[in-house]
């Protein structure tokens, strides 16, 4: 168990920088989860933990002690990957036990350690095996058997998931959670995966274009969106988006369509008449009688998924741009119950949950303060 | 499902395989009949009639000690080409494939070779060791080594191992830098964090993931020094001094050709396709099944 002290990091490719300033403490036993799009810089910033990637300003410390120029194989760390880099020509045993041998442990321990390891993955009866003869699944797990026979200080996962089916990866991910909590050790893992990210993180950290836009609790960032990025990445349906702006008296917003919406619980005083972009997550909406509305749906499609049903269309007279509604730019997403009987282009009024918007300034995406 | 072009029965199936077919039949189906044949023949002094002396020819060369010691000669010619040339070639791999600056440069200048004909790479080495105009030969001399590879056997054997082995470095480079190429990074990357260092990492990982490439190598070179290594020594030693490099296919075409006996020639031939067909068996058996992970 390590705490890991990440002060000002940054990484460019020659005068391409990838990696603008990273600034995050975690404690000791923590799990926190990368997540962000492709491109992002998610995996960078976890090859730079794991010592593949050299820093290109700013530091790493693991326990108090900075590693950025100390070698992968002296930071007592393990890696899971993508690809599970299992070594081909191996069997499972020896997979497991190649780094306890290079660390020089005597035989005995070695077996004893991989027995225990392949025993809690339910890996006994494959340690003679080779890769190539397991399912993905069992790969992934030997794979984690190999990062846990170490006991190492932080273990990094590196999309540990994606080369699984959805099925798999549902419980490869429990497993995941129940492994981490048992072992208490620290944890990065990166994900592209909001569902994977939700579900495991302690913490989350959500990257956009190099930059790191909240670090937060899952259940804080999904309540908390720190920016229109945030809320638009996690959450899904994604949340919905309008344009509108701060009423005279500050205490409002305005719709373009007209509907004025109460702002309880934000402290709108110095913004007035200021354009913003008004979220709400589909299930802060309900479908209400015409009078109460403040909004109007027109649907366009309809997805029954049992629990719940989704309502697709577009805000009559409102978009996200402040500008007529887009079709396919300006879609909202309303969740209704999975018995619910609506129609395609039929129109619904919908009223927002109390004390549910989300407000950001429409140009630079930021949060406004919310107190 | 496969998918698998067929054709209808008919002529144009044979029409399509007979190219290759003609090229096969005149190529080598017919000199080798030729030379199974030769091989149980004695000619006459002058050429004009031939008698049939069943396994004679064979007999004669398993007793003769000069063809006895060209198999000595070439098990050590091809064993010297093959681990010269095998080993820089991986060295030269290892350390192209982690050149990031001007990689492609590095890598053209060391295929070059490969296209230097036999005959020519041959003379060039001539030209460098000749005892009296070779410039190699010319610094030994300042360094006080007077080197001779007409006269000194070990000098000549060194120098046509050396061209030859100079040679099939650029074919061993290509295939060894294929294969490194081909192992995923992330398996070198997971030995580093797993704490193994670079020559670990070589040893326990990179290198086994290498062994098909390798097994396909060492079978390819152990041909070429048997076989394509005619050129180089006909230009540079001739088989010389005193038979020190005479290797079993120059012993054919100094026997056949220069000595004019073809019976004994053709006998040599026959042996030497029982060698190649044992070899490439070998290959094919080993590389489907062992050598793989």
């Amino acid at each position: 168990m390590a705490a890991i002290s990440i002060r000002q990091l940054r990484k460019s490719y020659g005068k391409t920088e990838v990696i603008h300033g990273i600034d995050v403490e975690i404690e000791a036993g923590e799990f926190i989860v990368i997540v962000g799009p492709s491109g992002c810089g998610k995996s960078t910033f976890l090859r730079m933990v794991a010592g593949l990637e050299a820093v290109t300003a700013g530091t790493i410390s693991i326990d108090g002690h900075p590693v950025n120029d100390v070698e992968p194989k002296d930071r007592d760390i393990a890696m899971v990957f993508q690809t599970y880099a299992l070594y081909p020509h191996m069997t499972v045993h020896n997979n497991m036990a190649y780094g306890l041998k290079i660390a020089g442990l005597p035989a005995s321990e070695i077996d004893e350690r991989v027995q225990r390891a392949a025993k809690m993955l339910e890996l006994s009866e494959f340690l003679p095996r080779k890769p190539r003869q397991l399912s993905g699944g069992q790969r992934q797990r030997v794979a984690m058997g190999r990062a846990i026979v170490r006991n190492p200080r932080v273990f990094l996962f590196d999309e540990p998931l994606s080369n699984l089916d959805a099925k798999l990866r549902v419980q490869m991910r429990l497993e995941i959670k129940h492994l981490q909590r048992s072992l208490g050790t620290t944890s990065l893992y990166v994900t592209h995966d909001q569902v994977e990210a939700m579900t495991l993180a302690d913490r989350l950290i959500v990257m956009n274009e190099g930059i790191a836009e909240q670090i937060n609790t899952p259940m804080r960032v999904y309540d908390h969106p720190a920016s229109v990025f945030v809320a638009d990445f996690i959450g899904s349906p994604a949340m919905n988006f309008l344009a509108g702006r701060v009423t005279a008296n500050g205490d409002a917003v305005e719709l373009d369509s007209g509907s004025v919406l109460r702002a309880d619980g934000w402290s709108l005083g110095a913004d007035t008449g200021r354009a913003v972009t008004i979220g709400i997550r589909p299930e802060n909406l309900r479908q209400v009688a015409a009078g109460d509305a403040d909004l109007t749906l027109q649907v366009v499609a309809i997805e029954t998924l049992g629990a719940d049903t989704l309502a697709h269309g577009f805000a009559v007279g409102n978009g996200r741009t402040g500008q007529a509604p887009n079709k396919m730019k300006d879609n909202v997403a309303v969740r209704l119950p999975g018995n619910s009987q609506i129609a395609e282009g039929e129109k619904l009024a919908l009223r927002i949950a109390d004390g549910m918007l989300h407000l950001f300034d429409a140009a630079t995406g930021k949060r406004l303060g919310d107190g | 499902m496969e998918k698998r072009v067929t054709f209808g029965g008919g002529v144009l199936p044979y029409l399509l395989v007979l190219p290759q077919m003609i090229i096969t039949a005149v190529f080598f189906l017919w000199p080798a009949s030729q030379a199974v044949y030769q091989s149980v023949q004695l000619p006459d002094p002058f050429g004009l009639s031939t008698t049939f002396v069943w396994l004679d020819n064979f007999k004669f060369l398993l007793s003769d000690r000069y063809y006895l010691e060209s198999f000595q000669t070439t098990a050590v010619f091809s064993v010297a080409v093959t681990v010269l040339s095998m080993g820089l070639a991986l060295l030269f791999a290892v350390m192209a494939d982690g050149v990031i600056r001007g990689a492609s440069t590095h890598k053209t200048l060391l295929i070059w070779p490969y296209a230097v004909a036999p005959a020519i790479a041959g003379v060039v080495w001539l030209f460098l060791f000749n005892p009296s105009i070779g410039v190699v030969a010319f610094y030994l001399k300042y360094a006080g080594y007077h080197w001779n590879h007409v006269l000194n056997a070990n000098e000549a054997m060194l120098l046509v191992v050396v061209a030859a082995a100079w040679k099939q470095i650029s074919y061993n480079f290509l295939f060894f830098l294929a294969g490194l190429q081909a192992i995923p990074r992330s398996l070198i990357e997971a030995a580093a964090i797993d704490g193994a260092g670079g020559w670990h990492r070589f040893r326990t990982i990179t290198f086994p993931l290498l062994s098909p490439t390798t097994f396909f190598l060492l079978v390819v070179n152990i041909v070429y020094a048997f076989f394509d290594t005619f050129g180089i020594i006909h230009t540079v030693t001739a088989g010389g001094p005193e038979r020190a490099t005479m290797i079993l296919v120059y012993k054919v075409y100094a026997d056949g050709f220069v000595g004019q006996d073809l019976g004994s020639s053709a006998a040599q031939s026959v042996i030497l396709m029982v060698i190649v067909a044992a070899l490439t068996v070998v290959q094919f058996r080993f590389i489907e099944r062992r050598v793989h992970y």
